[in-house]
């Protein structure tokens, strides 16, 4: 069969659509499992050696690469807890709620023109909308918790995830803008001639920012603060519902990266004279170095304090983010 | 008294230029690149310095029962018997009478390792060890004989050289 570009390998190889759609959901499910587990090792190690300490060395053996198999298996064998008084139902629901926006938009992220699941047509609006969902989660935790620290933390968390959607999806409509498409592949084939992150950098910039807030990670770690509010919404969570907020949270990065990827840096094309290497391959290298870079900034700087946190979005971010608007619609229009 | 407002000193309104953010991003960068300094205990030995607090070390043939370090003890952690000999000269003359140890015990339970035994012993009898893996399931394991603390004399490191421009030992400490 001859591969064709546009239409997903598995398209090509399986006819019925059943199956195509059983094979799709096992990929996606396989790989939201083993892509954040990657990360979150790499964040153990990276954070460690930037400390000056070697991180985990005896799970696995090798450079304890199998550390965070052993935390799953440690949070599943965990009590399950629900407090007497938090609302069962919604407590129960919340994590579910967080994640499954994730991997929902894992479904329409491109690692070549032919290695996708789902070609979208409004596939950047589907990944806003989508992510955006996240937040009810984290309220759905905080409020059914039945619990103070709780409270504070998923208002904080929906405070500031409200005020950083804004610039996220500026950043992006820039991007879609020059791109005339919203679909990913057309965006990541509109990179053709040069990666969007070299006309529009203060976007690239923009885009970053609000996703490490978007996941509440640190420095605009506000909604979980550990040292005043415990851990925020996920307080009186354990076991397997912890587990799964925290793979909510690494999944994010993985996904996120991806966006990031997708829109400023070319996603799955490669750089000049390197076509040898596989287009999966570039997609993934991207997404390790956003992960990496998420990691870094986590070592680096400290928290930033609430007000901050809303001064930097609504005075600096959006209004950067209109300008950029701005300046593509006029480029688009005059050139 | 009023303040002389030339000795107030203020700091410098630092000037945001985000210069600072860079830089913090490159220090945790040269740190992820350097090789850590763990230590990684169990496989690898820790080189700790000669003076170390580890373990109280006893040279029995240094010890002249005077008891001392017992009295000077703040817990009460070092137990000495002896009994008195008395020796006839080759030459003749008056018998000398000597102590001679029984039992030189230190229940490193009770010990808070001030050394203030080993500061306080006239004949340099006692030392510091660097040794420190004596950990015993039972607590009363944690008092040692003279036997073993007479081994533990075999890991006792030279004191380590003084540091330039330090003061030496004092002068008068021989004549006295």
């Amino acid at each position: 069969m001859i591969a064709q570009s546009g239409v997903s390998l598995v398209d090509q190889w399986l006819e019925s659509y059943w199956l195509v759609l059983v094979v799709k959901a096992a990929v996606v499910l396989v790989f939201f499992l083993t892509a954040p587990l990657a990360v979150g090792y790499v964040e153990h190690k990276v954070l460690a050696h930037m400390q000056a300490r070697l991180g985990p060395m005896y799970a696995g053996r090798f450079h304890g690469w199998a550390q965070l198999v052993a935390d799953g298996v440690k949070f599943v064998q965990k009590e399950d807890i629900i407090p007497s008084a938090a609302d069962r139902w919604v407590f129960s629901l919340a994590p579910a709620v967080a994640l499954v926006p994730y991997i929902a938009v894992l479904v329409v992220i491109p690692f070549s023109d032919e290695a996708f699941i789902l070609n979208l047509d409004v596939g950047i609006f589907f990944v806003m909308a989508i992510t955006s969902i996240t937040v009810i989660g984290v309220l759905m935790a905080g409020w059914a918790s039945a619990n103070k620290f709780s409270l504070i933390g998923a208002l904080r968390a929906a405070a500031q995830l409200i005020a950083y959607e804004l610039p996220l999806v500026l950043a992006a409509a820039a991007v879609a803008m020059q791109a005339a498409t919203l679909s990913l592949i057309g965006i990541v084939e509109a990179q053709d001639r040069y990666w969007f992150v070299l006309s529009q950098p203060i976007g690239f910039f923009i885009f970053m920012i609000a996703s490490l807030a978007e996941l509440t990670r640190p420095p605009f770690d506000m909604p979980i603060a550990d040292s005043e509010i415990i851990f925020g919404a996920y307080t009186e969570y354990s076991g397997l519902k912890f587990a799964f907020f925290l793979l909510a949270e690494y999944g994010g990065i993985v996904v996120l990266s991806a966006i990031a990827s997708v829109l400023f840096l070319g996603g799955y094309q490669a750089l000049p004279g390197m076509d040898a290497i596989p287009a999966p391959l570039w997609m993934a290298a991207k997404i390790g170095a956003l992960a990496f870079v998420i990691i870094w900034l986590r070592a680096t700087y400290p928290r930033l304090r609430a007000d901050q946190l809303q001064r930097l979005s609504w005075l600096v971010l959006i209004p950067l983010a209109l300008l950029q608007i701005m300046g593509v619609a006029v480029l688009k229009v005059a050139v | 008294m009023a303040i002389d407002e030339k000795d107030v000193r203020t700091a410098e309104e630092p000037k945001a230029t985000g210069l600072g953010l860079v830089k913090g991003l490159g220090v945790t960068l040269k740190h992820a690149l350097r090789p850590s300094i763990t230590q990684q205990y169990p496989e690898e030995k820790p080189d700790l310095p000669a003076r170390t607090r580890g373990v109280i070390a006893l040279k029995q043939e240094n010890c002249t029962v005077c008891y001392k370090c017992a009295r000077e003890c703040p817990d009460w952690c070092i137990y000495i018997d002896a009994h008195k000999e008395t020796h006839d000269p080759a030459s003749g003359g008056k018998g000398r009478s000597m102590k001679v140890l029984d039992r030189f015990a230190i229940d490193f339970a009770l010990c808070m390792y001030c050394g203030i035994c080993v500061e306080v012993c006239p004949f340099d009898a006692l030392f510091w060890s660097r040794e420190f893996e004596y950990s015993e399931h039972e607590i009363a394991e944690l008092t040692h004989e003279k036997e073993k603390l007479e081994e533990w004399t075999y890991t006792v490191l030279p004191p380590p050289e003084l540091e330039e421009g330090a003061e030496g030992p004092a002068a008068d400490e021989g004549a006295a």
